[in-house]
């Protein structure tokens, strides 16, 4: 499978996870964000930061209740929360905001 | 699930292996990950070349030319998955002139016979 | 609690690990390339000797005799088991450590 962006073709696995992690664009989100018909905003931007940066400290996609519990130490209990988060990624923060972050299923994602 | 029908059992992850060299190390960290959705009572040891897992400062980036991924990184997020037991054996770190300074996670050390009584609380040991 | 090694000692340090680590009282099962741990004559005899006093000690007997052994190489004091036996020991046990 593969996804078309800016003329470039990308690689993708039978779920539309990045194969190769270090295609990720900020272009590559809104394709993919599109695909699910999503508009990415601050609020989107903000998890999706979040997520590369913690992949880059820890080399793993966070469990949903491990990421829902970082998030509100970072950013405030009112984001803190699933329903905020599936708000913003209704397929799941785990398995929709770490596709449109480019990283890979998260673990224990089961 | 109804609360009192849970039941917490002790689990154990017996980590024997260097990282890298086979796929034992990565694996059992994985397992660890994903059982941990299941809130029961984890704990890791680190015994032989086990302890070479928790070494500091892996490099294994393409520059750096082994080109695979660092999985080292994971082991300190695992107190955010509650997984916060870290035991390591005392002489396997000694023999390799290794010190707790070395090793990227705060873990305890145990000597034989704390390690031993340690197993034996278990109700699930898995070796990797 | 029983122990299980399936490496030769002289592979792997699976065999003195566990009996370094096992405790008074627990059982130790050797099977597959762990077998050779149990024969005499071995460097490893003292060791296993010496274990005998805290631990006991069996050897999968279809195993010692797949590799051309029988009862009569095994050290004093280690007990052969057949399939049976292997499964009474782990159903005897509260928890079984595997050392690979």
């Amino acid at each position: 499978m593969a996804i078309e962006v800016n003329g470039k073709t990308i690689e993708t696995d039978e779920e539309d996870y990045l194969v190769n992690l270090s295609d990720w664009t900020k272009e590559i989100a809104e394709v993919l964000a599109k695909q699910d018909e999503l508009e990415l905003t601050e609020q989107h931007w903000q998890i999706i930061n979040y997520l590369r940066d913690y992949y880059e400290e820890y080399q793993i996609a966070p469990a949903v209740r491990v990421l829902t519990k970082a998030i509100g130490k970072k950013f405030g209990k009112d984001k803190g929360n699933s329903k905020y988060l599936y708000t913003l990624f209704p397929y799941g923060p785990g398995k929709q905001a770490c596709r449109f972050a480019g990283l890979p299923k998260p673990t224990g994602c089961i | 699930m109804e609360e009192d029908e849970e039941i917490i059992k002790k689990f154990l992850y017996v980590n024997r292996k260097a990282p890298y060299g086979t796929v034992y190390a990565l694996e059992s960290l994985e397992v660890v990950l994903i059982g941990a959705a299941f809130d029961q009572d984890v704990s890791l040891a680190f015994i032989d070349d086990g302890v070479y897992q928790l070494k500091k400062d892996q490099n294994t980036s393409v520059d750096a030319g082994a080109g695979m991924k660092n999985f080292s990184k994971t082991y300190r997020a695992l107190e955010a998955y509650d997984v916060e037991k870290l035991y390591v054996d005392k002489k396997s770190m000694d023999e390799r002139g290794l010190s707790v300074d070395d090793l990227l996670v705060d873990v305890e050390i145990l000597d034989e016979a704390k390690m031993a009584e340690m197993m034996g609380q278990q109700d699930v040991v898995l070796s990797f | 609690m029983l122990h299980t090694v399936n490496k030769s000692p002289f592979e792997k340090n699976s065999l003195e690990t566990c009996l370094r680590l096992a405790s008074a009282g627990n059982a130790v099962l050797l099977f597959e390339d762990g077998v050779y741990g149990a024969v005499k004559g071995t460097r490893f005899e003292p060791t296993v000797s010496n274990a005998l006093s805290n631990n006991k000690i069996y050897v999968l007997v279809s195993d010692l005799e797949a590799r051309g052994m029988n009862k009569d190489n095994v050290i004093d004091g280690v007990e052969t088991v057949d399939y049976a036996g292997f499964v009474d020991l782990v159903a005897d046990n509260k928890s079984v450590q595997a050392w690979l």
